[in-house]
């Protein structure tokens, strides 16, 4: 029997919860950082790029780590936020951020390509039809970079369900607040017994990835071939 | 220098577009004057010779180092005076090389891509007008990765036209095409000029198709203006352009 239990529920739950919250929160920061990193000369543009790309070279637990320093209730930063009514120590909120900042770096790549690849010379065609740079960039330039935005969401979204070292740093693993898949099968591996649950998370998690992974191709496939004319 | 346009009133500064601009390009220098009526301005010389960046920066995407441009009495550029006006408020169409046509909007879509940012009423007699006068109306709910090379020009064409634009900037719209093609769409050219009342300024190194669409030649060689006149300009240079 397939049978999963109400707390196995709430992890998959909270996974897609969170994945799906730091995704589309990411969106518009790595949209907004791939075109400045794909277009822009500033000064301080390789610094720029080497912090996006930290969280993928640094140890998962030293970004946890550093999340848990700089927004922990105790931190400066934290407590002010926490004045504002933002909190994200030991919460899902938490577990969000630090999914969103481990997939920031894979999202922003994934854009920035596609933002390179788009013919410039369109968008000066638009200019003189009237576009601002404003409108050129989003009825030009986000079109025409749609397959690479999806790639970039689909590839945060899967990090974002597998991410777990950063994330038990960072807030915990409080069922039904932080404890996403991930650390539900940590949890359960470390109970005499508990392998065979951990099991069954094991097959859903595999069954969300392949399943966003489709969609993500479809998606894709669509775009790509509304782009050339189908 | 003898010219039908009459170079008298030109040089009075009546002209409807005065261009006076130097832009230097590594090692190539454009320092390039001259000023049109309106009908169609060739710009004619070969390659090499500058005409592309000439109207790049009378289209405003690219910014010249020194000079002026005024159309109508209305100054687009002038580096004295910091007036340097953004390509997208300068209304003036531009038929590329290539075309540039969005790959991702039908044909339709395109035609009406200017008319819809410049914030006009939807005008669908002007629109068959000039979908009729180019021909395209059975094109255009297709994408422009399915048209030919003809048809991609033609429907550019009127793109350009369709944004209602106060002067028409062509860099050798031909000169992708095969010579079958270039004999399909001289003719809608000439219409063009004769019908839609919009001054053209056309590219070309190419003198059979400046004979046929030219009521004006600027000659340009290394960046500078050589001779300004009719289309007897050709006869007299067709010999070291072709060399």
């Amino acid at each position: 029997m397939f049978e999963l239990s109400p707390q196995d529920w709430t992890a998959v739950a909270l996974s897609l919860r969170v994945a799906a919250v730091s995704t589309l929160v990411a969106l518009p920061f790595g949209i907004a950082i791939a075109v400045l990193l794909a277009r822009g000369s500033f000064w301080g543009k390789s610094l720029l790029d080497a912090v996006v790309h930290l969280p993928l070279v640094l140890p998962p637990v030293v970004t946890g780590y550093l999340l848990l320093i700089t927004l922990g209730r105790k931190a400066p930063l934290g407590a002010f936020l926490a004045d504002l009514g933002i909190v994200f120590s030991f919460r899902w909120t938490g577990a969000a951020l630090a999914c969103g900042v481990m997939a920031f770096p894979l999202m922003v790549r994934a854009i920035r390509l596609s933002v390179e690849a788009i013919d410039r010379r369109l968008e000066e065609g638009a200019a003189t039809l009237g576009a601002n740079s404003g409108w050129t960039f989003v009825t030009v330039t986000l079109p025409l970079a749609l397959p690479g935005v999806i790639a970039g969401m689909m590839l945060a979204f899967a990090r974002a369900l597998g991410e777990f070292g950063a994330t038990i740093t960072f807030v915990s693993n409080i069922p039904g607040e932080t404890q996403t898949i991930s650390a539900a099968i940590y949890t359960l591996i470390q109970v005499p017994g508990g392998d065979a649950d951990a099991l069954k998370l094991v097959i859903i998690s595999i069954i969300i990835c392949f399943a966003a992974l489709l969609a993500s191709e479809w998606l894709a496939r669509r775009a790509t071939a509304r782009l050339h004319g189908a | 220098m003898a010219s039908p346009a009459g170079n008298s009133t030109l040089a009075r500064g009546l002209a409807m577009l005065a261009v006076q601009i130097q832009k230097r390009l590594g090692e190539f220098t454009v320092d390039t004057s001259f000023t049109s009526e309106g009908g169609a301005t060739v710009l004619f010389g070969p390659s090499g010779a500058g005409k592309t960046s000439v109207i790049n920066m009378i289209a405003g995407l690219m910014k010249p180092d020194h000079g002026r441009i005024a159309l109508n009495g209305e100054v687009l550029f002038d580096n004295s005076a910091r007036i340097d006006m953004p390509a997208s408020r300068r209304r003036i169409g531009y038929v590329f090389q290539e075309g540039r046509l969005f790959p991702h909007f039908s044909v339709g879509r395109n035609l009406d891509y200017g008319r819809w940012l410049g914030g006009h009423a939807n005008d669908t007699a002007a629109f068959s007008r000039v979908v009729d006068l180019l021909d395209i109306s059975h094109l255009l709910d297709r994408r422009p990765g399915k048209l030919s090379g003809g048809e991609r020009q033609r429907v550019a064409v009127g793109r350009a036209l369709l944004m209602r634009p106060r002067l028409l900037l062509l860099d050798e719209p031909l000169a992708s095409l095969d010579a079958a093609r270039k004999r399909e769409i001289l003719p809608y050219l000439e219409r063009l000029r004769d019908e839609a009342r919009v001054p053209l300024v056309y590219v070309s190194h190419n003198a059979t198709e400046v004979r046929r669409i030219a009521t004006r030649v600027v000659r340009l060689e290394g960046g500078s203006v050589v001779a300004t006149g009719g289309i007897e300009l050709l006869d007299a240079t067709q010999a070291d352009v072709l060399a």
